[in-house]
């Protein structure tokens, strides 16, 4: 931190300076604000691709509020638990409203975090130096689907239940240690209201704890190496006599106030879902849901909810049980491995040649596809596209060694550049 | 510390110690892991709540099956008419497992041709065995497309026969299970119990 030169003589006077200097001597507040905000240098040529990280970090800071005063009327027990979601719906004070900005919080924290995922890869964002921050970006999302997935379980209704004994069962799948470690997980032979009552400790505890730690170093190793761009060129190479980046402007006041345009446009679209389609047709929240859970009957159509849904297609294509855990887990581990399988020696798509361009393109596709497939029932042509798409799926980062290094680049400009 | 201290460092004593350390601490937080891992297995309540249940037979009529609960699990207990007995071995060429050879999924005693005590009698877990679904009941036989009537799993398309047994070409593995049950008397079964006579 001490590489940041503390500016002398723009403390505020009088009091307020004093309280400063006080703090200040007792604590980094000032050196770590221009550190982190005000002499953080962000290119100047973002693009709006660049806006879902601090979009994320708003839903994530709103997921946290509304989830603490949910917790305030939720019942984690079995027996109340369907019942107090509905008494918080209909006779808590606006209960609706903290409610569905949760349950639609949820949905719109993946939606944002696939886009920024999406970012990386457009941009090449993962390459060196900033192979940790993926890593550590990758690590965020694998806690990010165990919330969402323990939290998908506290409402106990229909799909809760169902949704969560076919991913259990999933680690039942595991040879030898499979049958206990899945009774370790429920704590009971069956999902009950001791398994209720765990899921809702980690979605309350131990996964917003490991979310909000790890977010935290996400940034303190974003701001270590800098910010990339969609030039994807280091902005350090070229600095004034300051020793300031010349195609950089500071995260405050610039580029805040740029984010702050994105995260009213975000909330417009946010609050619209919220007040005229919270259950978004049954894709955020599904229809069985309304029901409470019945352990006798599995509904008639089971899906997960969207966001897991290209991973689930992938499990559901694989007609064997272990085979279908193995690909499931690798088809969400796989890009964890990014920054390594990408031999290019440009970030960013704009120097890219035909191959990558179409690779991603193609990904794409795959991946809404998948996700598509995960939501309609498991029979004849679905399966059959099902594992086509698989196919595509894992092509596109097992043959990226291949098709990356013999992709013809084109050159790279010293200095950021501007598309209209 | 000055040069000369520095010299008479015994680092062979130095690094012995900083490694008994280390592995007293391990196997100390391993220890200590015991009890917080133990508490995750199903307690004594949950347990207790496991113990067998009675359920009665007698009003049950040929070809109809009810569902109860054991341990929070799903049983079915189907009673088959001739008609579904008489039709078990003809769809035996489309089974992955027809002779119950896969020995998790039953007991003994139920290891034969009907996987039951009393061919009339099935007893199976509800749960499918790819992902614990519940199956769904479609007894109706359609022979032409080799469907003897049995039990769909709606999730994920596994289809079991009159006797839990799976189809081939399904993601699901294995047979239905047959939980541990054994007949008080004729009317009357235990489910999750079989010591004394099966």
């Amino acid at each position: 931190m001490a590489r940041v030169e503390a500016e002398v003589g723009k403390r505020p006077e009088g009091v307020l300076g004093g309280l400063v200097k006080w703090i200040d001597d007792r604590f980094p507040m000032t050196e770590t604000l221009k550190y982190h905000v005000t002499e953080y240098y962000a290119s100047k040529n973002f693009n709006w691709w660049f806006v879902f990280g601090v979009l994320a970090f708003v839903v994530l800071a709103m997921q946290l509020v509304t989830g603490i005063f949910l917790t305030m009327n939720y019942k984690p027990m079995a027996a109340e638990a369907f019942a107090s979601v509905e008494y918080i719906m209909r006779d808590v004070e606006w209960g609706w409203l903290i409610r569905y900005l949760h349950s639609t919080g949820a949905s719109f924290f993946f939606i944002v975090v696939y886009l920024h995922m999406f970012r990386a890869m457009l941009y090449g964002s993962y390459k060196k130096p900033r192979e940790l921050i993926w890593l550590i970006g990758m690590m965020i999302f694998f806690v990010l689907m165990a919330e969402g997935f323990a939290g998908y379980l506290l409402p106990w209704g229909q799909m809760s239940y169902w949704g969560a004994q076919v991913i259990i069962s999933l680690f039942g799948a595991i040879p030898v240690i499979g049958d206990t470690l899945v009774e370790y997980i429920r704590g009971d032979y069956s999902i009950s209201d001791i398994t209720l009552n765990r899921f809702f400790a980690l979605h309350v505890i131990v996964l917003p704890l490991a979310l909000i730690g790890l977010v935290f170093v996400h940034i303190v190793a974003l701001h270590e190496v800098g910010s990339s761009n969609p030039d994807g060129i280091e902005i350090k190479n070229n600095k004034d006599a300051n020793g300031k980046p010349i195609d950089g402007i500071a995260f405050h006041p610039y580029h805040t106030s740029k984010d702050l345009v994105a995260i009213i446009v975000f909330l417009m679209i946010f609050f619209a879902v919220v007040f005229f389609a919270p259950d978004m047709g049954g894709m955020f929240l599904e229809h069985a849901n309304f029901e409470p859970a019945n352990m006798t009957a599995t509904p008639e159509h089971i899906a997960p909810i969207w966001y897991y849904t290209p991973y689930y297609a992938i499990l559901r294509a694989v007609p064997d049980k272990l085979w279908g855990f193995i690909l499931f887990g690798l088809s969400v581990l796989l890009p964890v491995f990014l920054p390594w399988l990408d031999r290019c020696r440009v970030r960013s798509i704009r120097y890219r040649g035909w191959m990558y361009k179409t690779a991603l393109t193609v990904f794409v596709i795959t991946f809404v596809t998948l996700g598509w497939l995960g939501l309609q029932p498991a029979t004849g042509t679905y399966v059959l596209l099902a594992r086509i798409f698989s196919v595509l799926y894992f092509a596109f980062f097992l043959l990226m060694p291949y098709y990356t290094s013999k992709d013809k680049t084109k050159p790279v400009p010293e200095r950021v550049v501007y598309h209209g | 510390m000055t040069e000369d201290d520095v010299d008479r460092i015994d680092r062979n004593r130095r690094h012995f110690l900083t490694v008994a350390t280390v592995v007293t601490g391990v196997v100390g937080a391993g220890f200590a892991a015991i009890p917080f891992l133990a508490s995750l297995k199903p307690s004594a309540r949950a347990q207790a709540l496991g113990a067998p249940v009675e359920v009665p037979l007698g009003s049950i009529e040929p070809g109809e099956m009810v569902r109860v609960l054991w341990r929070g699990r799903l049983v079915f207990v189907l009673r088959r008419d001739e008609d579904m007995l008489a039709r078990l071995p003809e769809t035996i060429s489309e089974l992955r497992d027809p002779n119950s050879e896969v020995i998790d999924q039953q007991p003994d005693y139920a290891a034969n041709d009907t996987r039951s005590v009393r061919p009339e009698w099935l007893i199976v877990e509800g749960s499918c065995t790819h992902l614990g679904c519940a199956p769904l009941e479609d007894f109706e036989p359609r022979l032409v497309e080799g469907w003897g009537g049995g039990f769909f799993c709606p999730c994920h398309g596994s289809k079991f026969d009159l006797a839990g047994r799976v189809y081939k070409g399904v993601p699901a593995p294995t047979n239905l299970r047959v939980p541990p049950h054994r007949f008080v008397r004729d009317d009357l079964i235990l489910i999750g119990q079989d010591t004394g006579a099966a």
